[in-house]
């Protein structure tokens, strides 16, 4: 193709190149220099965008750019009925999706009147736990990965596959269960599958002391994490950050046990992992313990599970009483929410999605500022956003 | 910290509880507080306090959150428009109606919670953490000027949920000078989440699925059947 090209327009290219070039990396003499990473960045697993003005080494100040993957979701949610947005809603945090469902869901019941039976909301916990256990295992490999170390990703994926199995088995979908409905589930479990869940889940306890052996105890990754990216209590608190970046920075509150709205938190044995450093070792660390707690709580699902009808009384065309209703969990990711409006309507007349990645996020131009820039990366990965979570 | 009144979210089963004196207290810090900045409230005891403050007292109204209400956890902030969407939700977007359609009469905004005098509210939480209390509180944003104030001198994350709520909603925030778009691109225009901003991909095809229970078989609609599958999800 180059060779048909004339000269002038070989020249032309070239400088459309350069120009491009020129956009990634800004050189400017006086004020130092500005680097920008993304939107198509290994360590933003997404395309979200951190453009950093650097002295040296040294961050002076960073923002972040995002909206590459914005889907419009609560604009979307206006015109689609609630069975709808439960598919819609599950592409939001992609690793954790029956979590994004539960609040929903949840808050439509809440307007509605009706109430899930027992063994409906005991599975849900049952999926909420799974989904937690596939979003923060991954993310233990994936942190390795920022952090130069290949294996643990690889280790990551492997095992993360017999939680996956495990929906898919259930539900037929790996990524997007599109589960639950108003009242209570689709389906009841198959025969075998309770075995097959605590198989699994004796697996993904040996990979978590793995992980902690081969990630945790290693001396690169400790230099790389301790004492890098301090959050302290009360910056976390005014951003909102939530989830494991709260708990890391030593706050304990965890929604599960401290505003659980019937799900089957209340029944189980389990605990709520704090660290009070703040850093990104202790961030990444309190979500290695969310995990293995997971594990030992679906252990305690699987076990307690009542009988029982799975599905409530519900009308075939469900409407949604006049009301506003507003239901919080805590998601793998963190704190998420639905501010759902109701008019009485076969479909939500306004739809507030409150995920946990946006405001965990919105921390990073605070946190960067004077770190350098191999930090960049390591504290990003250990605050863990799904960019659908903050793009919605 | 986990105190037991915490649980009280769990109020499905025991809907004959009438008081709720944690959100009580919490309403009369504001009370006390703000006086007669408060201009509604609304409280479903064991789900939610709903709080609305005259518009002047929108960023006091965080300053009482965060101090003497001990809700210092930012939450959300975000924005209402109460008026009916001109569009209906699509169903008819397959008929010859006209675009854009009539835009609805400014009176047929009709709020919920706590009520309201605006087109447009807005709307924020904060929460006391370790616990499952939070507060929600609106305020009125003026129809021909649409300015509040801002909360970013409280909640430092406020900063962001304000560029989104100033790109989606056109609210300005006083007080705040960087409003750059969140998500969208520079040059776009309008206000996505107003309501008389069209969801041009449901105008220029109408939505397949919006048939939701199939004819029984034997009665089918022929035309239902037409439309079925034109779309992917």
């Amino acid at each position: 193709m180059t060779g048909t090209l004339t000269e002038a327009q070989q020249l032309a290219y070239a400088n459309a190149q350069a120009a491009d070039g020129r956009v990634n990396v800004d050189l400017e003499t006086d004020e130092g220099m500005t680097l920008n990473m993304g939107p198509q960045h290994p360590a933003t697993h997404g395309t979200l965008r951190v453009i950093a003005k650097l002295d040296g080494e040294q961050v002076v100040s960073a923002d972040v750019m995002c909206g590459y993957m914005h889907r419009g979701y609560e604009k979307l949610c206006e015109v689609r009925s609630y069975p709808q947005i439960n598919t819609l809603v599950n592409r939001i945090d992609w690793l954790g999706s029956f979590a994004n469902e539960v609040p929903f869901i949840l808050a439509a019941e809440q307007l509605m009147g009706v109430e899930a039976p027992p063994r409906a909301m005991w599975i849900r916990t049952l999926f909420f736990e799974l989904s937690r256990i596939a979003n923060l295992s991954l993310f233990i490999g994936d942190l390795a990965l920022q952090l130069g170390a290949q294996t643990p990703a690889f280790y990551a994926f492997r095992d993360r596959e017999f939680v996956l199995n495990q929906i898919e088995s259930v539900t037929g979908g790996r990524f997007h269960p599109n589960f639950d409905r108003i009242g209570g589930l689709k389906d009841d479990l198959p025969k075998g599958w309770i075995a097959d869940t605590k198989a699994a889940m004796s697996r993904l306890r040996a990979y978590c002391d793995e992980m902690e052996d081969l990630v945790y105890g290693n001396e690169i990754f400790q230099t790389r994490t301790r004492g890098i990216g301090i959050i302290p209590a009360g910056v976390a608190q005014s951003y909102g950050l939530s989830g494991a970046n709260l708990r890391g920075s030593g706050v304990d509150w965890d929604l599960r046990r401290d505003a659980n709205i019937g799900l089957a938190y209340d029944q189980l044995d389990w605990k709520v992992w704090t660290h009070p450093d703040g850093d990104s070792f202790s961030r990444s660390w309190v979500r290695l313990q969310e995990v293995r707690e997971a594990t030992k709580m679906v252990d305690q699902l699987c076990d307690g599970m009542p009988a029982g009808p799975i599905m409530a009384k519900v009308p075939r065309i469900i409407k949604v009483p006049e009301g506003e209703a507003y239901v919080v969990t805590e998601n793998p990711l963190g704190q998420m929410g639905y501010y759902l409006v109701s008019k009485g309507d076969t479909g939500p007349f306004r739809v507030k999605i409150r995920t946990a990645s946006f405001n965990n996020i919105s921390v990073v131009p605070w946190v960067l500022r004077g770190v350098y820039v191999p930090d960049i990366i390591a504290i990003l990965a250990s605050l863990y956003f799904i960019l659908g979570d903050i793009d919605k | 910290m986990a105190d037991d009144a915490a649980t009280d979210t769990a109020v499905d089963e025991a809907p004959e509880v009438a008081t709720d004196e944690e959100r009580e207290a919490l309403l009369s810090v504001f009370s006390a507080e703000l006086g007669e900045a408060v201009v509604a409230h609304e409280i479903k005891p064991g789900l939610g306090l709903w709080i609305r403050v005259a518009t002047e007292a929108w960023p006091a109204a965080a300053e009482v959150a965060a101090k003497a209400a001990d809700c210092g956890w930012f939450d959300f902030l975000s924005a209402i428009d109460w008026l009916p969407s001109p569009y209906g939700r699509y169903e008819d977007s397959s008929l010859d109606v006209p675009f854009p359609p009539p835009m609805p009469d400014r009176s047929a905004a009709v709020p919920g919670y706590t009520g309201g005098d605006t087109r447009l509210q807005v709307l924020a939480s904060a929460a006391r953490m370790g616990t499952s209390l939070r507060v929600l509180l609106k305020a009125d944003v003026p129809d021909d000027d649409p300015v509040v104030g801002t909360w970013i001198r409280t909640f430092a994350g406020a900063a962001w949920h304000e560029r989104e709520t100033a790109e989606m909603f056109g609210i300005r925030f006083g007080g705040n000078a960087d409003l750059r778009n969140m998500y969208l691109p520079t040059e776009f225009e309008g206000h996505p989440l107003r309501k008389e901003f069209p969801l041009l991909a449901r105008v220029v095809k109408p939505w397949p699925g919006i048939v939701d229970v199939e004819p029984m078989p034997g009665g089918g609609d022929d035309e239902d059947e037409a439309t079925e599958g034109g779309e992917e999800s």
